[in-house]
């Protein structure tokens, strides 16, 4: 089974995919997320798919669980850097990942993260 | 179909083999195609005859080849077929020569091969003609839409026409990917140029709407005709919480709006492009 | 050039090697990039479901030469419990397991031709098939 790394910068967790990930794997990263949450205080999780070919419904399901799980543990969780023809994909399969923020690229999620943080207080 | 006799057909076989020079020459002559592209079809034929036992699956795989090279080199069809039919009179002249009621009989015997090869020719080429023209056509369909940057972080496209599904399914492709590329997360889809819309057309537009959402991207539609609200209205078309503006200027200022820029005296900008309007 | 080929599907790193397996043939023939994303990820959740509901299975993945254009023709298959209700199985949010029961129904609209057959006791096989435009 793969780990995926989890960085840390500053107050946010960031974690880029960058191989074709094995439903344990995908487990394991959502356990591995809420841990790290809970132990950093982080503030904002940012999951980089810029490297992701396809999103099925077993990961599109793992970015809802995770944006819902953060949130309890208060922090927001944005999903960065979807490729084109991944988007046009998960709305043919009809997966529409309410309750997940996006943004097109790191930076952008970065500053969404800073965005919703500055309008919470 | 004449059942040509064993005889017959190793008497033209001899022939094919032991006049390979000349019959080359003549061929070459006939057909004005290269000396080269001539011997190596001259070769995997003999091949084919005399090991191959007739089987000619080599001599297809070379003219198919050599048909898709004479599209790309603009060759006419009629020239790529003269290609192999000429091989035809060259072996007449040949059998003619040699005079003997076998030589002719043989004669007949392989003119229906070099028929069949020759169609088969024909088809290959028309077959990677075809898919040329396709592939030029799809081009043009990407060239006659272009997705315009308005300003730093907002991209538009007007569509201008009839939309059909496949054209629709390559401009939201393209307005997507130019999204990412020049990371801009507002993007306008004017349809004022477009006289109607269809269930699947009106589709593709929703779906490029949410994938635009899912990559972290928002799209206004702007003009949508009267008939076209009508007919998305009557198909039952869930347009849902997509934002929709009159004109494209509307579009822009709301979208300038949404990136935080602020706008001075677009008031009178915007009673400006309405009176223009019918 | 490509013959057919038979890959299991019986851990989660098969799932991951069938999507690998599929991407390569899919770009080879010439897909867009979208339609091999399709494909992909149609093969992706149809292997998942014969190992989660049927305890494994296999594909037969074969290159397609068309009149026109070539295509991908992916089939799978396995001995589970088979469907019961094709009609019910294929509703979208229909699922036994707690899923979200976007596979088949999803996977349907990924592709060109779409065919499932099953009854309960004899397995399940879901051809998919998607054609280079
Ligand atoms: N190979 C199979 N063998 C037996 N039953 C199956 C098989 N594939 C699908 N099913 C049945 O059809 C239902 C719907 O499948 P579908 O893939 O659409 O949803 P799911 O697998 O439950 O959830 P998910 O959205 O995660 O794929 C499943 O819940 C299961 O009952
Ligand atoms: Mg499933």
């Amino acid at each position: 089974m793969e780990r995926v790394p989890i960085l840390k910068l500053g107050d946010i967790l960031i974690v880029s995919i960058q191989i074709d990930l094995d439903d344990q794997s995908v487990l394991a990263l959502q356990e591995d997320l809420a841990d790290r949450v809970v132990s950093s205080g982080a503030r904002g999780v940012i999951i980089d798919i810029t490297a992701v070919e396809i999103v099925d419904s077993f990961i599109g399901r793992m970015l809802s669980t995770i944006a819902a799980m953060t949130r309890m543990l208060d922090a927001e969780t944005v999903v960065v850097g979807m490729r084109p023809a991944v988007a046009i994909t998960l709305v043919e399969l009809g997966l529409s990942l309410g309750g997940v923020r996006t943004a097109l690229n790191l930076e952008k999620g970065v500053a969404a993260l800073e965005h919703v943080r500055g309008t919470a207080g | 179909m004449t059942v040509p006799d064993e005889a017959a057909k190793r008497r033209i076989v001899d022939l094919f083999l032991s006049e390979e020079e000349r019959l080359l020459r003549r061929w070459t002559q006939l057909s004005g195609a290269s000396p080269d592209e001539l011997r190596d079809l001259y070769q995997a034929l003999r091949t084919a005859l005399v090991d191959g036992a007739g089987d000619f699956a080599d001599v297809r795989g070379l003219l198919a080849e050599l048909s898709r090279a004479r599209v790309r080199q603009g060759h006419t069809p009629s020239d790529t077929a003269r290609m192999v039919f000429s091989l035809k009179e060259a072996l007449y002249e040949a059998a003619e020569a040699d005079g003997g009621p076998e030589a002719l009989r043989g004669f007949v015997w392989f003119s229906q091969l070099v028929d069949d090869l020759g169609l088969y020719t024909f088809e290959t080429y028309t077959a990677a003609r075809e898919k040329i023209i396709l592939d030029q056509a799809e081009q043009l369909l990407e060239l006659s839409t272009p997705v315009v940057k308005l300003w730093e972080g907002i991209v538009a496209v007007p569509l201008v026409g009839t939309l059909d599904s496949a054209r629709t399914q390559v401009v939201m492709e393209k307005l997507l990917q130019t999204l990412v590329e020049t990371g801009s997360e507002h993007a306008v889809i004017d349809i004022t140029g477009v006289p109607a819309v269809d269930t699947q057309v009106a589709q593709h537009l929703l779906k490029t709407v949410v994938a635009a959402r899912l990559m972290g991207a928002e799209c206004v539609i702007s003009g949508i005709r009267p008939q076209i609200a009508h007919t998305i209205v009557t198909l039952g078309i869930e347009f849902g919480d997509i934002v929709t503006k009159a004109s494209l200027a509307d579009a822009l200022s709301y979208a300038l709006r949404r990136s935080g820029v602020e706008i001075t005296g677009a008031e009178r900008a915007r009673i400006a492009v309405r009176a223009e309007r019918p | 050039m490509n013959g057919p080929t038979e890959m299991p599907i019986a851990t989660n790193g098969d799932v991951v090697l069938v999507r690998q397996k599929v991407r390569g043939l899919a770009a080879e023939i010439g897909l867009s990039l979208v339609d091999q994303t399709k494909i992909v990820t149609a093969a992706s959740e149809l292997a998942r479901n014969a190992l989660v509901h049927a305890g494994g299975g296999r594909v037969h993945i074969e290159v397609l030469h068309g009149a026109r254009r070539p295509g991908l023709r992916l089939v799978f298959s396995d001995e589970g419990p088979g469907i019961p209700d094709l009609e019910q199985a294929l509703t979208e949010g229909w699922s036994t397991g707690g899923g979200l029961g976007l596979g088949l129904s999803g996977s349907r609209r990924l592709v060109d031709e779409f065919d499932l057959v099953s009854a309960p006791g004899e397995g399940t096989r879901v051809t998919v098939t998607k054609w280079a435009r």
